[in-house]
């Protein structure tokens, strides 16, 4: 194993450094979640760069890359798949750059509603939500219908690419409305005042001060979606579009098998891509000073709208609602739909789907509960140990392990069940199953995948916890342990618990690795469920029943989440308040 | 269940020594004992499995049976990368995969009682002649409507294969891939060998111009029928009779290239439970298991000739009409040997194609259509000559059955990379059908200038 290894490896910097300023706990705190990274992460994907750099031999090659790029197949894949996420970012930032606007430098009376827009999109999984829309917005779905029967024409939304895109986009617009009106509502009022004492007005103003400043906000939020589309498996699948990357991918591995190189090729240039694409925003805002002196000066100055304007507003932001809300209309009535076909509405309603996917199959939901329950706590207890080593200890290479859990964001799903497959598959369980096919593994990954936001929350959480506050236990006695579960995770509750379900949440409808890692009804979680019950000639109400339940869980989740949040917020302002 | 349930000597061959020796010294409590767990890999829909396994489970209390849902080709790479721990059933309709599954050595034998099930259905045999795999239903294949939207879009009923060459359902018929769906395999399958290699892919072809869409996933088909997302899907017969039965508007014909081939069950080697597996396939042999193929939701024709006096009214019966699938005669050798090539061929030729290949067809339809009015003798021939470029395959029937060719289509596997050759095959004749496709177009519209 090459955890027994690590001591001896990461030992010399220890002992070249004379003065080594770290306890035995915090070292052997930092080589469990070490060895959990390597093992689960780092080992699986350097398996896939492996197998896509060696020839049959094992020898260094480069004819897989060069076989990849010689196919045109391949090379039509690539530049598909980055056209979708590149067209997925331009249309999400069409929707969401102007309720930015609109909510965050004018007074708006919908500003209630628009922040409703930004979380409805997140709670419904985009494979669910495509055919939905296949069946709102399809060929025949029930917007054309009408269309057809009004006005003879007929709008192609859902059409290979562009429904794709059309999907990704309208899930994905949240990450750059939320980005981007967090950095326009962080800009300082006196900047902008600045800058009117000096003259600039109007699109100067904007041009010159607002743009360049909610850049970063902007930009995260871009580079986010690019990627997630970019990686995305499950809805273009569904979608049955199929000359893109992941799907060109998973169709390699589970059709000519995990010998195939051309799987693991795809996988790394996913990989390279999704980096390429988060390292790119990164160096844009390199060089570039963002930072202002004060925080949180009541950001913008927030203008009346004229009327005229105020009817613009309405008039955008009513039809996105609209858009929206579909795939959440879809799904509920195709879940509760007798029969649906070739009619603007289904033909009856019927709770039949529900009780069928409740009596058949309650291992889905328990299955998911139990799964992304322990993955949600296993983020939850390495994301306070990362944060703790880095934040309050001086252990060398704690920056490094910070590193090396954020890296599971730029690793998709596909490629990190491709690798677990590659990696464990000839370890078996003592009875007799495989343990990259076996829940344990399915819930391990879901841990590694979700581990970057449970760290990033733990990370907040735990700045705000005041050193002084752990000195003062400290000098009472306490040891670093005591002064750790007594004083900083009780304070540190309410983020950690936000933390633990936006884990859960998003582990709930992780679909890539689920798919390539789960093989048995009995094992799988409800995103694996959906997809088995979406594949029928009776109908799909079944699938849709069992897609309504996972998107209300994953509601609750975040209502919860958001309310956790909320409590802490005002939790902490009540104890500034007290105490100046 | 009353059957006898012999031990056969091969399954104490992949078992630990020490398991293996228990039970084969008290033979008699091996016999009436199932395993608690039983792993079938399937192809079918949850639909299909779910009343199968309940009512074993009923009959079977000890025994919890486990379904892996995967697709035909899929489910053929995991157990081959399963060898030592495999599921205990492989349970799809595709024969063809089961052959392959046989020479792979992949198949035990397990001892089943066929008694009073005909040893030839249709000009098909019912189970294979070694033992290794059973029919438990027999599937035709053919074309499921959707009958509003045929009316909605006064589109008339096909009722051939050659009805679907219509330019009027350019746009409206839907399949899935060979290479992803193995009852689409058999049916393309069945209409080279019954039309011939290449008047069968001149028609495949010319079909495909009206395709909407090629689908990853059989199952895409039925459900875009059902929804009418396109209104003709090219389907195995229960996709069509089970979504009439749930309620869909859809219809289902047989067309005379058809043929009728058993779907079946088979005990993979090295069974962990080979006393579940084996009642497991009796059960499904039974008249008990036979009248679940009547469920509303399942649909498929059953191998026991006394079960169809138990079928609804208009259930298609085999015994009785002996015309259907009398035409072709499956050959399973010749299938076996292009398996793979025809996958890949077909998504060259078509599935990646699809664009290219429908616009072509599109201006060779437009130009027809103008042509008629006009009788130009130029337009004519340019129109001949894109048709030809449309409708031909670049491989011939010889180099298909050809192993240095075919042979290069093998599956790839973990010892042994895919061939440069695949790779070079492939792209030569992508590159063949992209110009093949773009010069045609070419000419139909040059045709229809001419006209």
């Amino acid at each position: 194993m090459s955890t027994t290894a690590l001591p001896a490896a990461a030992g010399r910097p220890w002992r070249a450094r004379l003065r080594f300023d770290a306890s035995p706990v915090q070292v052997a705190a930092a080589l469990l979640v070490l060895a959990f990274l390597l093992a689960f992460l780092l080992v699986p994907v350097g398996r896939v760069f492996l197998a896509a750099f060696t020839d049959g031999s094992g020898s260094l090659t480069l004819v897989h890359f060069g076989d990849f790029f010689r196919t045109s197949l391949f090379r039509e894949s690539f530049l598909n798949s980055l056209y979708v996420a590149g067209m997925s970012v331009v249309v999400a930032s069409i929707l969401a750059v102007p309720l930015a606007i609109i909510v965050s430098r004018f007074r708006f009376p919908g500003a209630a509603l628009v922040s409703t827009l930004g979380v409805l999109p997140l709670v419904m999984p985009p494979f669910v939500g495509a055919v939905a829309m296949q069946l709102v917005f399809g060929r025949n779905g029930s917007l054309n219908l009408l269309l057809m029967d009004w006005f003879d024409v007929r709008l192609d939304l859902m059409d290979g690419l562009n429904g794709v895109v059309f999907v990704q986009a309208l899930h994905y617009f949240p990450f750059i409305l939320m980005n981007l009106s967090a950095s326009l509502s962080n800009i300082d009022t006196a900047m902008e005042e600045a800058g009117q004492n000096l003259g600039a007005r109007g699109f100067t103003l904007m041009r010159t001060i607002v743009l360049p400043l909610a850049l970063p906000g902007y930009l995260a939020g871009a580079s986010l979606v690019f990627v997630k589309v970019f990686d995305d498996l499950a809805t273009p699948l569904l979608l049955n579009v199929t000359n893109m990357l992941a799907p060109q991918a998973y169709l390699r591995v589970t059709s000519v098998g995990l010998g195939d190189p051309m799987g693991y090729v795809i996988g790394v240039i996913l990989v390279v891509v999704s980096i390429l694409a988060m390292g790119g925003a990164a160096l844009l805002l390199r060089g570039r000073d963002y930072s202002m002196q004060q925080r949180g000066g009541g950001g913008l100055g927030r203008r009346e709208m004229s009327a005229g304007q105020r009817a613009l507003a309405w008039g955008f932001v009513v039809p996105t609602l609209l858009l929206v809300l579909a795939p959440h209309i879809g799904i509920a009535l195709l879940s509760l739909a007798t029969v649906w076909s070739f009619s603007p509405l289904p033909d009856g309603y019927t709770l039949a789907h529900f009780s069928t996917v409740l009596r058949e199959t309650p291992q889905f939901l328990t299955n998911t509960l139990l799964y992304c329950g322990l993955a949600g706590l296993i983020d939850v207890v390495l994301g306070v140990t990362i944060a703790w080593l880095v934040l309050r200890t001086r252990l060398p290479g704690r920056r490094l392990l910070d590193m090396l859990a954020m890296s599971a964001l730029a690793v998709p799903g596909l490629v990190l069940g491709i690798g677990i497959l590659r990696s464990y598959f000839g370890v078996q369980l003592p009875d007799g199953t495989a343990l990259a096919t076996s829940w344990i593994m399915l819930t391990i990954v879901y841990a590694v995948r979700r581990l970057p936001y449970a760290l990033r929350a733990a990370t907040a959480a735990l700045q705000q916890v005041h050193r002084s506050l752990e000195e003062a236990a400290e000098n009472m006695g306490a040891g670093k342990v005591t002064t750790l579960t007594h004083i900083v995770i009780p304070l540190m509750a309410g983020g950690l618990a936000a933390a633990f379900v936006t884990s859960f949440a998003t582990a709930a409808v992780e679909l890539s690795a689920t798919l390539v890692l789960a093989t048995r009804d009995v094992d799988a979680p409800l995103s694996y469920g959906i997809y088995v019950f979406m594949q029928s000639p009776a109908g799909r109400g079944a699938g849709a029943a069992l897609g309504v339940i996972a998107v209300l869980t994953v509601a609750i989740c975040t209502f919860a989440a958001n309310r956790l949040a909320e409590r802490e917020r005002r939790r902490r302002t009540r104890q500034e308040g007290t105490a100046p | 269940m009353t059957q006898r349930l012999p031990v056969t000597r091969r399954w104490t061959l992949g078992m630990a020594a020490g398991a293996a020796a228990a039970v084969s010294s008290a033979p008699a409590r091996a016999q009436a004992a199932l395993e608690p767990r039983l792993v079938i890999i399937t192809s079918f829909s949850r639909d299909v499995t779910t009343p199968f396994v309940q009512a074993f489970e009923q009959r079977h209390p000890g025994t919890k049976v486990e379904v892996q849902n995967r697709s035909t080709t899929a489910a053929v790479a995991f157990v081959r990368e399963t060898r030592s721990s495999p599921p205990d059933l492989f349970w799809a309709s595709a024969p063809d995969a089961f052959e392959v599954m046989k020479q792979g050595n992949l198949l035990a034998r397990p001892q089943i009682d066929t008694a009073g099930i005909p040893a030839t259905i249709g000009a098909q045999p019912t189970h294979d002649a070694e033992g290794h795999y059973f029919g438990f239903a027999v599937s035709g294949y053919g074309m499921m409507y959707n009958t509003r939207y045929l009316r909605a879009n006064r589109l008339p009923v096909p009722k051939e294969w050659a009805d679907l060459k219509n330019p009027v359902y350019q746009g409206h018929v839907g399949i899935s891939s060979p290479s992803r769906s193995g009852t689409t395999h058999l049916t393309i399958e069945t209409i080279l060998q019954g039309e011939g290699w290449e008047p069968g892919w001149a028609q495949l072809l010319e079909i495909a111009g009206n395709f909407a869409q090629v689908s990853d996933r059989s199952f895409g088909v039925p459900d875009a029928v059902n929804s009418g997302q396109y209104g003709i899907g090219i389907v195995i017969d229960f996709f069509g009779f089970s979504a009439k039965a749930s309620g869909f508007p859809v219809e289902f014909v047989y067309p005379t290239v058809t043929t009728l081939v058993p779907a079946n069950i088979a005990m993979i080697e090295n069974s962990k439970s080979p006393n579940a597996a084996r009642a497991f396939i009796q059960f499904l042999l039974s008249p008990a298991g036979q009248e679940v193929l009547l469920d509303p939701k399942v649909m498929r024709l059953p191998v026991r000739p006394e079960t169809y006096a138990k079928a609804p009214a208009g259930f298609p019966n085999p015994f009785k009409d002996q015309s259907l699938g009398a035409r072709v005669t499956f050959d399973n050798g010749v299938s076996e040997a292009r398996y793979e090539l025809l996958n890949s061929l077909f998504d060259r030729l078509i599935t990646f194609r699809l664009r290219e290949l429908t616009e072509a067809w599109k201006a060779v339809h437009a130009a027809e259509a103008a042509l008629a009015k006009s009788n130009n003798a130029q337009g004519r021939e340019l129109l001949a000559q894109a048709r030809a470029r449309l409708t031909r395959v670049p491989v011939t029937e010889a180099q298909a059955a050809d192993p240095a060719i075919a042979g290069a289509f093998q599956p790839t596997r973990p010892d042994r990379p895919a061939g440069p050759r695949q790779a070079q095959l492939e792209e030569e004749w992508d590159r063949a059908a992209v110009a093949a496709y773009a010069e045609a177009k070419q000419l139909a519209e040059r045709a229809q200038r001419a006209g």
